[in-house]
């Protein structure tokens, strides 16, 4: 069971290496001191530090004018973070956890992604918070609502892998002139770790990258399931001689068309893999994608691995079978080399 | 124990500051708002209005009168019966009646609707009102934000929101209101208690006896008055709005009104009781009631009112005559703008150029029965 849930392999501690939970901190951080426009918002973030303790410290460095720990109102956190982003502030909210950001969809969706389009009003803000399972959260601590959000034109979503990707798409989000949805995987919070690269370390959104060079097959993922892939992929390589390329999307809107297609048109087979829910879903989109633009290219039909149309379990039991696993992942790429 | 105050005077009310000519722009503002709807009702008939048409006939008061008392640095956020405080803000006929009639050259080069439309920022450079969206109670969270980097950054400027009876039922109000008085934030929220929400009455929409209730519950200030005279309108609100300049937060005002039109132009207004709108017509109109004021009180004469009737009138027609003049927009127009970055959206394939069409046919070599011409490989 281990095994199966585990994500990056530390193999070896490398030094000055920091969290994926730690380096999204040291963005804030490093923003806030960059622009004092530049300020949080959110349930329990300052004197505790946030659930995750991802703000943790903040309070301290940069106040209460700053570090706002607000009343539990996630439409109103995200109205007003709205707001003072059109008077040229930039707002950083946090959902305690991502799943609570649904009471805020009619702000993001009405009021704030349309917001530039009807009215000329900018919208800099993020909007970040943990999400995502193998954790057992249970129905209301583990979703992945971002497909949600794909379908609202307005908005930029964003969900890193890597905790070096965190920190450098967090910077990019902060500084984005529209509203930036952030994703924080929580299993992967402290169970990845990057050294940071020096300076000033931005990752432009809607930039994917390929986590794995491949022939065979390719893998399209995004946040916690790119190390599922990874997984999949060197037990594909050791154990049936497949290759695979897998490639980290990292931000699901604006979609990284093209390197998804250049990935296609080398591998000629595609399997999309993510841990949200199936129907609906963004694999589906990026299905239909290629399909209408690599149709020639394809030796096989796309394939998809996903979660079951089901809300999360708690059970352990129940979870890991809801949930994409590597074995799945194994599968559905043998059955793509097979054709 | 009490906050130790400084004694109020007895008699100053705020209205009392206002000069003569002050008072004439009152009048001014609310026939614009009556006669500016009268015209929008003729392009409704001619179909030059696109989309719906929302009156506040028999609100001009409470619109005008409140918005009187902010300073053009001040941010407004109106609401659909609003129109009064827009011009008062330095909305224009012509804004006004390019965006009923969806021109391209309109605030919102014909994105959104009617008074859907506002212009903010810096104080310097904006006249301070927020464009509303279609989901009630929405505007009292986002200007809580507003004024809170008001608040955060040292500026002496204050946010006045409205809200209808009907959307203080929403969750937004709650946690805006909420916010926004946990935030001690310069805001005054106005509620237009104008008996009905679309159909549905006040008393199908709360059991609170009256909305002024509900300050004591968010902890913020209270105030109630007959929105129908517009001085008292501005009393109150002025009062507000100084207790937010000098940072003493929230204030819930209460506007009594009502709504003598339906919803919008094409509601015929079956469920109101016979004989309540006329009533409230013969005996409460609030332009008829400020002109005895005016006559009574400022000896207004009448050659005065004519002459800001004609006025009026003469603005609105030159308002038309451009409004009409002006072109609809180019279709194109529609892929611009959604986000900062990029800054434009692509045409979907099939509404590109016809030479366009061999998007998404390149192919290897070898595959399948055509080539890439169309013709049999």
């Amino acid at each position: 069971m281990a095994a199966r849930t585990k994500a990056a392999p530390a193999a070896v501690e490398r030094a000055g290496e920091i969290t994926y939970l730690e380096a999204i901190r040291e963005a804030l951080f490093e923003e806030m001191a960059r622009d004092e426009n530049v300020f949080c918002l959110g349930e329990d973030i300052g004197a505790f530090g946030g659930a995750f303790k991802v703000t943790d410290g903040l309070l301290a460095k940069f106040g209460e004018r700053r570090v706002i720990d607000s009343p539990i109102s996630e439409i109103g956190i995200v109205g007003a973070a709205a707001g003072a982003a059109h008077m040229g502030m930039r707002p950083v909210v946090e959902m305690q956890f991502i799943d609570f950001i649904a009471n805020a969809y009619d702000m993001l969706t009405n009021y704030i992604a349309t917001a530039r389009y009807r009215a000329f009003l900018p919208c800099p803000m993020v909007v970040r918070g943990p999400s995502g399972g193998y954790v057992r959260g249970g129905p209301f601590h583990s979703q992945n609502p971002e497909a949600a959000f794909l379908h609202t034109p307005g908005l930029k979503i964003v969900y890193p892998s890597t905790a070096a990707d965190a920190k450098g798409l967090m910077k990019a989000a902060i500084r984005d002139d529209d509203c930036v949805l952030f994703f924080e995987h929580k299993y992967l919070y402290r169970r990845v770790k990057d050294v940071m690269p020096a300076g000033d370390h931005v990752v432009p959104i809607g930039q994917a990258r390929i986590a794995c060079e491949g022939t065979d097959v390719s893998i399209v993922t995004y946040a916690a399931a790119t190390w599922k892939a990874l997984e999949a992929a060197e037990i594909l390589a050791s154990e049936h001689g497949i290759s695979v390329e897998v490639l980290d999307l990292r931000t699901i809107a604006p979609m990284d068309e093209d390197a998804i297609y250049r990935t296609v048109k080398k591998t000629n087979r595609l399997l999309v893999l993510h841990e949200d829910t199936r129907t609906g879903g963004i694999a589906g989109e990026i299905t239909a994608r290629v399909n209408e633009t690599c149709f020639e290219w394809l030796d096989a039909p796309v394939l998809r691995v996903t979660a079951a149309d089901i809300p999360l379990p708690y059970a352990p039991a129940l979870e890991d079978y809801v949930l994409p696993q590597t074995a799945d992942v194994v599968r559905a790429v043998r059955r793509l080399a097979a054709y | 124990m009490a906050k130790a105050r400084a004694p109020r005077p007895v008699v100053s009310r705020p209205r009392d500051a206002l000069s003569r000519a002050q008072k004439l722009e009152l009048y001014y503002w609310m026939r614009l708002t009556r006669q500016l709807e009268e015209r929008l009702v003729n392009l409704y008939r001619q179909t030059k209005v696109v989309g719906g048409l929302f009156r506040s006939l028999g609100q001009e008061a409470d619109a005008v009168g409140s918005c009187f008392a902010l300073e053009r640095r001040d941010v407004m956020s109106p609401l659909i019966r609003n129109l009064g405080a827009m011009l008062v803000k330095g909305a224009t006929p012509v804004e006004v009646l390019k965006q009923y009639m969806a021109k391209a050259d309109s605030p919102t080069r014909g994105r959104e609707l009617n008074i859907h439309f506002g212009d903010i920022g810096p104080a310097e450079t904006t006249r301070g009102f927020l464009g509303q969206i279609s989901p009630l109670g929405d505007m009292i969270p986002v200007m809580a934000g507003v004024t809170l980097s008001f608040k955060m950054r040292g500026e002496d400027r204050v946010g006045l929101v409205y809200i209808g009876d009907g959307a203080t039922s929403t969750g937004a109000f709650h946690e805006g209101i909420n916010f926004a008085a946990v935030q001690q934030c310069p805001l005054v929220v106005i509620v237009e208690n104008n008996g009905y929400a679309y159909s549905t009455p006040t008393h199908k929409q709360t059991a609170a006896k009256q909305f002024v209730d509900k300050a004591i519950g968010y902890g913020v200030h209270g105030l109630q008055a007959d929105g129908n005279d517009v001085l008292a309108t501005y009393d109150v609100t002025r009062e507000a709005v100084d207790r937010a300049r000098r940072g003493e937060g929230v204030t819930l005002v209460e506007l009594m009104t009502y709504r003598r039109k339906g919803h919008a132009e094409h509601d015929n207004q079956s469920y109101v009781p016979a004989g309540e709108i006329e009533r409230w017509a013969a005996d409460n109109d609030p332009i008829d009631r400020y002109v005895r004021v005016m006559r009574d009180e400022l000896n207004v004469t009448d050659e005065e009112i004519v002459a800001i009737d004609t006025r009026i009138q003469r603005e609105i027609d030159e308002a038309t005559d451009i409004a009409d003049a002006s072109s609809t927009p180019q279709a194109l127009d529609a892929l611009i703008g959604v986000y900062a970055d990029p800054p434009v959206e692509q045409p979907l394939w099939f509404r590109r150029d016809a030479d366009d069409v061999a998007y998404g046919t390149e192919r290897p070599e070898s595959w399948g029965t055509w080539n890439a011409n169309g013709a049999k490989g």
